[in-house]
């Protein structure tokens, strides 16, 4: 059965992820308010993609599903950045590039 | 791997999981269309949107950041009771989720009602002047946390329910899946608000 | 097989309802299938009557039967419905829905009452657009696609009808989901993944397309009906908008949506082949993997039919180099097929003969595909009846021919029951026929540079026009000739047995029509599928 095989996750790893959570949170608020500029973006994007990822992994079990459910997410991800990506062939280089 | 348990019983837990997580992917494409219009715009009005987001209040925006993802802990902490039979508990931890919903749903109308009481809110002559940058800055804000806030809306009518079944005991640690696949769209929308938060609030 | 201990049939049994109400709150496959089926061909016929009229209004310049204003509604509603209601639930909702579980040896859907969902969100959506037909500003005239900014200023219904095919893209993703789910969780003991019938493959990767493409139609539509209701300006340039972003995120959705239309009708294709050649088909592995990477290039080349919409010159040349790409699937798909008849003891019964006219058609519709994929002669055809005639090559002569040679072929086992062989047969030399009297003068006419969605049109188009007329009329003859047919069948037909064709799949093991759970004991699966015994 693996009805059960992830319940030995304790209250003290949700509660440490919460911790991880809250200080990414403001360590992306600080970032922003320094003004790094253009890396300033990059950064609270690479900070949500952290704080998402732990979200998906421990509180939506990710981490202990079968191989799978992580592809499928995978398939999903990788259609997100294409269809973005793609599109920004056209507005990026319209015009020249303006 | 459990194909007797599959096939046999009226209730399938992975396959139940599964078909939540493929209905998550469509939540998440969905917000891709939005993240696209607002990629795409914010590269065109990098100036414009810097200036539009240092209007919004950080505060809050932080605030309901906190509160969102505290929420996601007592979520996952009542799927986590259920299944080690501590059904009240359980049942505490969906009440404070619900709570910490409406809570964030409560500063949202008063974010939204401060700005529109300013005359700021798509097609209104106060937002047209303020040009083209700022006029996509805020009609991409209200859709996508309006969107975004229907999605939490609607996790709070789900955990209520969850909460009468829970109640009922028609929810306990031999039947949960309802509750967890709940828990799952609950902390899809916070992720979604993960995302949220800095490409609003929080332009450099 | 066709004893006496025959067992109660799906339709006999009762499910605690009685009436219509045991159809429309049934949550058997079966039945669900067979209501999609039916309400899918009564629209079905709706557009095939707007078409028709349409085509009469075409047999000579200048007005014929109708005003410019009532030719436009007309063919807005008939590539809705042809589109949104009939062509992309087809097969995977009818069809798909009837034998998916009977293929791979289940007892039913993996949900069945969101199966039953998704059918009343279909029946919904199409309600809503009938009544946008009727109400407010009238029928809407921007064309299927809807395109900005004529369908945000249009004074004609445009917000319902977008709401109605919101609600179907509801539907055709629950549709999705449930198919997925099904194939992972729900295969009988002993069916692994290179077991499947080649036609579950096929429902597989259409399942993904309409789990992970039809949400963006849904934000596409939505911001639509949003910009008419409350003006966000964001495809207005005037308020910083950008138009080209509607066509970007509509085809975003809807080229991958042509392969939710073509990819289960390759599926049946493969089903037919095998079974009438009476030889394994060639090439498994490689039809399977086609079928997963066309519903993953089709993700990458939505651009195509943007080339003329003024999009950034980089853009476009990777987007016609990326079509090329859809080609080689598409390709090995069609050779394998000809490779499983070659040296095969060929019986050309009405299946295979549908799908013979599918591989014809089809080819010529993908390679007419690869002149307008590039870039440079699309520029000369785009927006021409070149294009109506490719997509209706691909649509009409590829889906729903094969959509029809797996009627015929599954025929026997949905009603238990035979048609005639002969008007089978006759009905479909009389569509072939009549479809492309009435298609194939359109490429002609597209590249003499007749524009496409024009209600009348210069004297020197007028042969090309009254010869495609006349087809039309052809074609509504095989029409008739084929569901007259299959309908009488249907009350007064022979019984057919459990397996007329000889079939190898699994769902030609249990009885015509299937019992209500299908199986009365789940089969136990030891080897691949399409074994036939010399």
């Amino acid at each position: 059965m693996n009805i059960n095989n992830n319940n030995n996750i304790g209250y003290k790893t949700y509660l440490a992820v919460w911790c991880c959570l809250m200080i990414l949170t403001a360590a992306t608020v600080m970032a922003a308010g320094m003004g790094f500029g253009r890396y300033g973006s990059l950064a609270s994007v690479l900070i949500a993609s952290a704080k998402a990822g732990l979200i998906l992994l421990f509180f939506m079990h990710l981490k202990y599903e079968t191989f799978v459910f992580k592809l499928m997410l995978l398939a999903a991800i990788l259609t997100m950045a294409v269809i973005i990506g793609l599109t920004f062939f056209d507005v990026g280089f319209r015009d020249g590039g303006r | 791997m459990n194909k007797e348990h599959s096939l046999n019983k009226k209730t399938d837990y992975t396959g139940s999981k599964q078909g939540m997580w493929m209905f998550l992917f469509t939540e998440l494409l969905l917000f891709t269309g939005m993240f696209l219009l607002y990629s795409v715009f914010r590269s065109r009005y990098q100036q414009e949107f810097h200036a539009a987001s240092s209007e919004l209040s950080r505060t809050i925006g932080t605030l309901n950041t906190v509160i969102l993802l505290t929420s996601s802990l007592t979520m996952a902490l009542s799927v986590n009771a259920i299944r080690k039979d501590k059904n009240k508990i359980s049942l505490i931890f969906q009440g404070l989720t619900v709570f910490f919903g409406l809570f964030f749903l409560a500063n949202k109308f008063f974010e939204w009602s401060a700005k529109i009481h300013h005359g700021i809110y798509p097609n209104s002559p106060g937002l047209l002047a303020h040009g083209k940058g700022e006029t996509m800055f805020y009609g991409l804000y209200y859709l996508m946390t309006g969107i975004h806030g229907l999605h939490v809306l609607a996790g709070i009518v789900l955990l209520l329910i969850m909460m009468v079944l829970t109640k009922k005991g028609s929810l306990n640690s031999d039947s949960f899946v309802r509750l967890e696949n709940s828990g799952l769209y609950w902390h899809l929308v916070d992720v979604i608000w993960v995302y949220l938060f800095p490409v609003f609030y929080l332009i450099s | 097989m066709t004893g006496a201990q025959r067992e109660m049939s799906f339709y006999e049994s009762g499910n605690g309802h009685t009436g219509i109400l045991s159809w429309v709150l049934s949550t058997d496959h079966k039945r669900i299938g067979l209501l999609y089926l039916f309400s899918m061909f009564s629209f079905f016929f709706v557009a095939v009557i707007l078409g028709l009229l349409m085509r009469l209004e075409l047999i000579a310049p200048g007005p014929s039967i109708m005003t410019a204003e009532s030719y436009n509604a007309m063919f807005t509603v008939h590539g809705v419905i042809m589109i949104f209601l009939f062509i992309i639930p087809g097969i995977p909702a009818g069809l798909g829905n009837f034998m998916l579980p009977l293929q791979i040896g289940a007892r039913d859907m993996a949900f069945p009452r969101i199966n039953l969902m998704s059918w009343w969100f279909y029946m919904t959506g199409a309600i809503v657009i009938i009544v946008s037909l009727f109400t407010g500003g009238g029928p809407p005239d921007t064309g299927w696609t809807f395109y900005v900014p004529y369908s945000i200023r249009t004074g004609t219904n445009v917000t319902l009808a977008v709401f109605g095919v919101f609600l179907l893209g509801i539907s055709s993703t629950l549709t999705g989901l449930n198919l997925v789910t099904t194939i992972h969780r729900l295969r009988a003991p002993g069916l692994k993944w290179f077991r499947m019938p080649l036609f579950v493959w096929s429902l597989y990767a259409t399942g993904w397309v309409q789990i992970l493409a039809t949400p963006v139609l849904g934000i596409t539509l939505l911001l639509l009906m949003m910009e008419r209701l409350f003006g966000f300006g964001f495809f207005d340039p005037a308020r910083g908008g950008d138009p080209l972003l509607f066509e970007h995120l509509f085809w975003i959705y809807s080229h991958p949506a042509v392969y939710i239309m073509i990819l289960p009708a390759m599926g049946i294709v493969t089903e037919i082949i095998p079974v009438f050649a009476r030889r394994t088909i060639f090439g498994y592995k490689a039809i399977a993997f086609s079928s997963l990477s066309i519903a993953s290039v089709g993700y990458l080349v939505w651009g195509h039919h943007m080339f003329t919409s003024g999009m950034s010159d980089i853009s476009r040349v990777i987007f016609s180099f990326l079509t090329f790409i859809v080609a080689v699937p598409s390709g090995i798909k069609v050779f394998n097929w000809i490779a499983s008849m070659y040296k095969g003891s060929i019986k050309l019964s009405s299946p295979l003969l549908f799908t013979v006219s599918f591989i014809f058609l089809f080819s010529l519709g993908g390679l007419t595909g690869l002149i307008i994929g590039a870039l440079a002669t699309n520029i000369f055809v785009h927006g021409t009846y070149f294009i109506v005639a490719h997509f209706h090559y691909m649509m009409f002569g590829g889906t729903a021919f094969a959509f029809f040679a797996g009627i015929h072929y599954w025929f026997p086992k949905i009603f238990g029951k035979m048609y005639r062989e002969k008007p089978a047969i006759t009905s479909c030399i009389v569509l072939f026929a009549g479809f492309n009297v009435l298609y194939f003068p359109m490429f002609i006419l597209g590249l003499e540079g007749m524009p496409r969605r024009y209600y009348d049109y210069l004297p020197r188009f007028h042969t090309g026009h009254l010869i495609s007329t006349v087809g039309s009329w052809i074609l509504a003859a095989g029409l008739m000739i084929m569901f007259y047919n299959l309908i009488r069948s249907i009350f007064i037909g022979e019984v057919a047995g459990s397996n007329p064709w000889g079939g190898s799949t699994l769902e030609w093991t249990t009885s015509s029509p299937p019992p209500h759970e299908n199986f009365t004991e789940i089969p136990v699966v030891t080897e691949g599928p399409y074994r036939f015994r010399k």
